[in-house]
């Protein structure tokens, strides 16, 4: 939050603030939606095709509420260049395996059901959704916790696959706790909360927490500035194809 | 999509305003735990308040419907079996 003593000046930067935050959070929400709709047709059994469903619908509604206080929802995702986004970079990164989905969903609902745990206690603009949104993702962190300790403490290969998707994805989650503008947290204390989580959930798991990478010139914050990974254009493209060859167009 | 090692589970959910379980259906699960959570998923859609079992179909003895005559005739040819049969005497209430 930028420091300064004209009240006008402070009012407006709020203001643009919030609509910075709930775009990011939005964008958040969108983008791992989007992802988990790809599994639809191809999870490994039918049971885990409706979870995936499930989240994936939790996290479109939620980024309809945040996309709607910033602007129109649908032209907010569909005619948006790539570097207009202000998602994370690991919600974008691309299915992989089934463990691949779990590890980015365990790191991701961690992160967004401590966020929203805070935002829910505090007054601010955010606060009404966030106490709704904190027992979607409640959920949704659970059922990926499952998964973790299941596929961890499974059968050699799917340790294995786990431990990798882990590994995988760790560079990605030093993002999570860089301060957003506009969002009313203690980013340390979120980021001492997440680190114990995943830290517990794996060491049950039988997994090793990951060492290596969280921060650096292209993981700080770079997807919140609009710096995306290679995927995330190609994401983007099947996303907007049809909005963008019928401009206008209602449905 | 192969469900091997999956065994199948009946679904019970008591509704919120609902006085008994009812059964709702069956999933296949690895375990009760993940069958509870898919049961929720597939046959409550979340609403909150609501109680459901998840019983092992394995675990479930049904009437047999070879059985049926002897299992469940007598009660419908012997009419003093069933409540209706019987006069209310005047002056009981709330019977």
């Amino acid at each position: 939050m930028s420091e300064t003593t004209d009240t006008t000046a402070t009012t407006a930067t709020t203001g643009t603030a919030i609509a910075q935050a709930a775009l990011a959070l939005g964008d958040d929400a969108l983008v791992l939606s989007h992802r988990l709709g790809e599994w639809a047709g191809n999870a490994p059994v039918l049971e885990e095709e409706v979870a995936l469903a499930n989240i994936a619908l939790d996290l479109l509604g939620q980024a309809r509420v945040l996309l709607s206080l910033v602007g129109d929802e649908d032209e907010l995702a569909y005619l948006r260049e790539e570097r207009d986004f202000r998602n994370i970079q690991l919600v974008e990164q691309p299915n992989g395996d089934f463990a691949h989905t779990i590890a980015r969903q365990l790191y991701f609902s961690t992160y967004q059901r401590l966020l929203y745990g805070q935002l829910a206690t505090g007054d601010g603009p955010l606060s009404g959704l966030a106490a709704k949104a904190v027992k979607e993702v409640a959920y949704h962190q659970d059922h990926a916790e499952h998964w973790t300790l299941r596929l961890g403490d499974g059968t050699t290969e799917s340790h294995t696959r786990m431990q990798r998707a882990c590994d995988a994805l760790w560079r990605y989650t030093g993002e999570l706790f860089q301060p957003v503008e506009g969002l009313d947290v203690d980013h340390d204390a979120l980021q001492t909360a997440w680190l114990d989580s995943i830290t517990s959930v794996l060491e049950q798991a039988t997994l090793t927490v990951p060492s290596g990478p969280r921060t650096g010139a292209w993981r700080a914050g770079a997807g919140r500035q609009g710096l995306h990974t290679e995927p995330f254009g190609r994401m983007l493209a099947e996303m907007q194809h049809l909005h963008r060859s019928h401009p206008g167009a209602t449905w | 999509m192969t469900s091997d090692g999956w065994p199948l589970w009946e679904v019970f959910v008591r509704s919120r305003r609902g006085l008994s379980h009812t059964h709702a259906g069956s999933l296949h699960a690895p375990d009760a735990e993940m069958a509870l959570r898919n049961a929720r998923d597939l046959y409550t859609r979340r609403s909150e308040g609501v109680s459901i079992w998840v019983v092992p179909s394995t675990e479930i003895t049904a009437s047999s419907p070879d059985e049926k005559d002897p299992f469940f005739e007598p009660a419908a040819d012997k009419p003093y079996r069933h409540p209706t049969f019987y006069d209310i005497p005047e002056g009981v209430k709330h019977l």
